[in-house]
């Protein structure tokens, strides 16, 4: 019954033409159909936030988005943002203060965290856990993520590097 | 879980939009966020044969002062409405409350227009505009209508919107210089449906609150206006003595309804709670 509709939209700067069926989530678009693994699927009702994407410079949920509603969009996941560097202090602090153990909340909440960081610098602690919690985290406990959050406002506020712990081959 | 299979049409006018809705009937759902309609879907509560877009809808965007009233588009996001300038001078309540909307996420796709639509009793939007005596303008086959925020909520999950028509913006008085607002939701966790919330607004000289309005939301089938209380407090120089009548007044006339999270005990206790604070802070 349903018709599938012909898309044209950028993911991590390539160009993607799709004829797709428009109850198609654009998570599961990325996920399945363009194997960008990196953003996951938890709840499908928009309350964990595993699968934060950013459309047009936005975070949103890409289980509460159609692929179809992405038409002439630029969308970035965590794939595309890691190369670009984008997310490379917040990555770098989240190693730092191990926010990170399974891993499976992380992409989610590293976009979540960019968007706070690039859109309300000067965050308290309490507006960086209100900020967050739309992000479930199994794992951690949260703290550390909020210290790597707090750590690279920090850094950036005093425009310094966030000195990496790791070096990446 | 998957939504059921629909069709897509996105009208590039209003016009347009009304025809694609009269044609589909009942099995149509427009969709602008889409922030309570997906997960409505994904849950297979509803199956709509097709989804009309209407985000291309330009007759529902934007922000602007005409004449004495701000007009806020169906279409304005809730980020837009907490980034705002026009909404941050003219309706400070609105910017108070919309980082209490959901998350972020759901923000920045999630609209004025959907929350006013849906109705739903939790919704921080629709206990705003009743504090704010808004008014709703509709679009339908016949042309434009307007009706009041206090006319607008008839129960839960029903607005006065018919099948057939689309809300097009909401109109609020701009807030005058004297204008005080208070608003404050309790949830487990912050960005939760509220367990109750508060939205009081009045105009200030001295202690003394006139024009008052007492909207509590996430307590009945839809948000509700303490009107006895606003009439005891409307006047009168605000003390101790008359917030706790105030409180108890509040108690007798609304009637709260048990949902997942709480009892009625509880929620009645906490419209209490939360009109004594209101009131507090604003002759602090």
């Amino acid at each position: 019954m349903s018709l599938k509709k012909k898309i044209t939209m950028t993911v991590n700067g390539l160009t993607v033409n799709a004829e797709i069926e428009p109850r198609r989530h654009l998570v599961d678009f990325l996920r399945e159909d363009l194997h960008l693994k990196g953003p996951h699927l938890g709840c499908e009702q928009g309350a964990c936030g595993a699968c934060t994407v950013k459309v047009d410079g936005k975070i949103i949920r890409g289980c509460l988005y159609l692929a179809v509603q992405a038409d002439g969009c630029v969308v970035e996941t965590i794939e595309g943002l890691t190369k670009s560097g984008a997310l490379a202090d917040l990555q770098e602090a989240f190693m730092r203060h191990n926010a990170m153990q399974c891993g499976f909340c992380s992409s989610g909440m590293l976009l979540a965290a960019a968007e706070l960081v690039e859109k309300q610098p000067k965050s308290t602690r309490e507006e960086v856990r209100e900020w967050i919690s739309g992000n479930y985290c199994r794992c951690t406990g949260y703290h550390s993520i909020v210290d790597a959050i707090m750590a690279v406002l920090d850094a950036r506020a005093k425009g310094e590097k966030m000195k990496p712990v790791v070096a990446l081959a | 879980m998957k939504a059921a299979a629909f069709d897509y049409a996105k009208p590039k006018a209003l016009s347009e939009a009304l025809a694609m809705l009269a044609e589909a009937g009942e099995d149509a759902q427009l969709i602008a966020g889409g922030q309570t309609l997906l997960a409505t879907l994904n849950l297979r509560l509803s199956e709509p044969s097709i989804l009309i877009d209407i985000t291309n809808l330009d007759e529902l965007k934007g922000i602007s002062v005409v004449g004495d009233q701000l007009r806020i588009g169906a279409l304005v996001t809730h980020t837009e409405i907490e980034d705002s300038k026009l909404i941050a001078q003219h309706a400070p309540l609105l910017k108070a409350a919309a980082p209490h909307v959901a998350h972020r996420a759901i923000r920045n796709l999630g609209t004025w227009g959907g929350s006013l639509a849906y109705g739903d009793p939790a919704a921080e939007w629709p206990a705003c505009s009743l504090a704010l005596n808004a008014t709703m303008l509709i679009g339908g086959p016949d042309g434009e209508r307007r009706i009041s925020a206090q006319d607008f909520f008839i129960d839960l999950y029903t607005t006065s919107l018919e099948p057939n028509e689309i809300l097009i913006a909401a109109e609020i008085p701009i807030a005058s210089s004297n204008q005080v607002f208070y608003f404050h939701e309790l949830a487990r966790r912050h960005g939760d449906y509220a367990i109750a919330g508060v939205a009081l607004v009045a105009n200030k000289t001295g202690n003394v609150l006139s024009d008052c309005t007492f909207t509590f939301f996430s307590v009945c089938a839809t948000p509700i206006m303490a009107k006895k209380a606003q009439a005891l407090v409307d006047g009168k120089p605000l003390n101790d003595e008359l917030i706790a009548n105030a409180v108890d007044v509040t108690r007798q006339e609304i009637e709260s309804i048990a949902d997942i999270t709480s009892s009625a005990e509880t929620k009645q206790h906490l419209i209490g709670v939360l009109l004594e604070r209101g009131l507090k802070h604003l002759i602090a």
